[in-house]
């Protein structure tokens, strides 16, 4: 069973108070974007064993999008982050750097 | 013009948990910026309340808010002040952005009473009700077995279960069959 912090209700959540979003940080391509850029966007998806970034949603509590850092492996949960962020917070990628060192996930590490 | 009616008309389980239909509650949704000084004045003059803290109820003698999201409250007034409420609030928060919005006849107000109520509870939600976990006054918003539901403890250590109207026989009868089923003595 998956628990998440709702980083709006500070509750920590299980997972079937939660709905998944798929992947966190995926950049839009939009008009202007070439054919390769818009596919990755479409349909490219990170597909780790170790250290992961996804969106959840605690659709039966507040209703906020939010984001969550965990290992898909050993399923632990590393924290969980406003929706409203381009990047993990520096402080959240430090304590993944101490436990899991050298992990990188797309452009972060 | 018809005569309102709450979902189950004050249906009432009768045991050593009470499962209870509150009746008619007035209900209303407020979103918006729960900072914002406007906010807070329309909040206090319409329940007699302050803005609740996060998962906080606030509610007296029928009257209250309870603290649904970052920018989202419940308030609860009598039912035949609700359209006058939200008339107010409107007047009051002219220029605010805001959504002010009589729900009162969307929603199922349930109570559940007795020693054992938070088993009852608990065996429901995927929530901690050991007191030590669940106090007077904390509010959560989650789900009551298949449905979305919010509740609140009061002083009298009793719950209060809102959920939408439509599933208000659903929530009903699942708090009625567990209080049926007896103690666990999980949380005693």
């Amino acid at each position: 069973m998956l628990t998440l912090q709702c980083p709006y209700c500070g509750v920590n959540a299980e997972e079937t108070e939660l709905t998944a979003g798929g992947e966190a940080h995926l950049k839009r391509e939009t008009v202007g974007s070439s054919d390769d850029d818009f596919e990755g966007y479409l349909f490219m998806r990170e597909n780790p064993k170790g250290v992961h970034f996804e969106r959840w949603r605690h659709s039966y509590g507040c209703g906020k999008w939010f984001l969550a850092a965990r290992d898909t492996n050993t399923l632990e949960v590393f924290g969980t982050y406003s929706a409203q962020s381009k990047e993990p917070p520096k402080e959240l990628r430090d304590k993944i750097s101490a436990k899991r060192p050298g992990w990188s996930w797309r452009e972060f590490k | 013009m018809s005569e309102p009616v709450s979902f189950l008309g004050g249906r009432v389980a009768e045991g050593a948990v009470t499962v209870r239909d509150a009746g008619l509650r007035g209900m209303i949704t407020l979103r918006g910026d729960l900072a914002a000084t406007k906010v807070k004045n329309v909040v206090k003059k319409i329940t007699g309340q302050a803005i609740p803290a996060q998962r906080k109820a606030s509610v007296a003698e029928g009257r209250g808010a309870v603290w649904m999201s970052p920018d989202e409250l419940l308030l609860l007034v009598p039912y035949a002040e609700a359209e006058e409420a939200v008339a107010t609030m409107a007047k009051a928060l002219k220029g605010v952005h805001h959504l002010a919005v009589n729900v009162s006849d969307a929603r199922a107000h349930i109570t559940v009473e007795g020693t054992g109520a938070a088993e009852v509870m608990a065996k429901n939600a995927p929530v901690d009700f050991s007191s030590a976990a669940f106090g007077a006054g904390d509010f959560r918003r989650s789900r009551v077995g298949q449905v979305a539901a919010a509740f609140w403890k009061d002083e009298a250590g009793a719950f209060h279960v809102v959920s939408f109207r439509s599933v208000g026989d659903y929530v009903f009868d699942l708090l009625r069959v567990s209080a049926e089923a007896g103690p666990v003595g999980a949380l005693s």
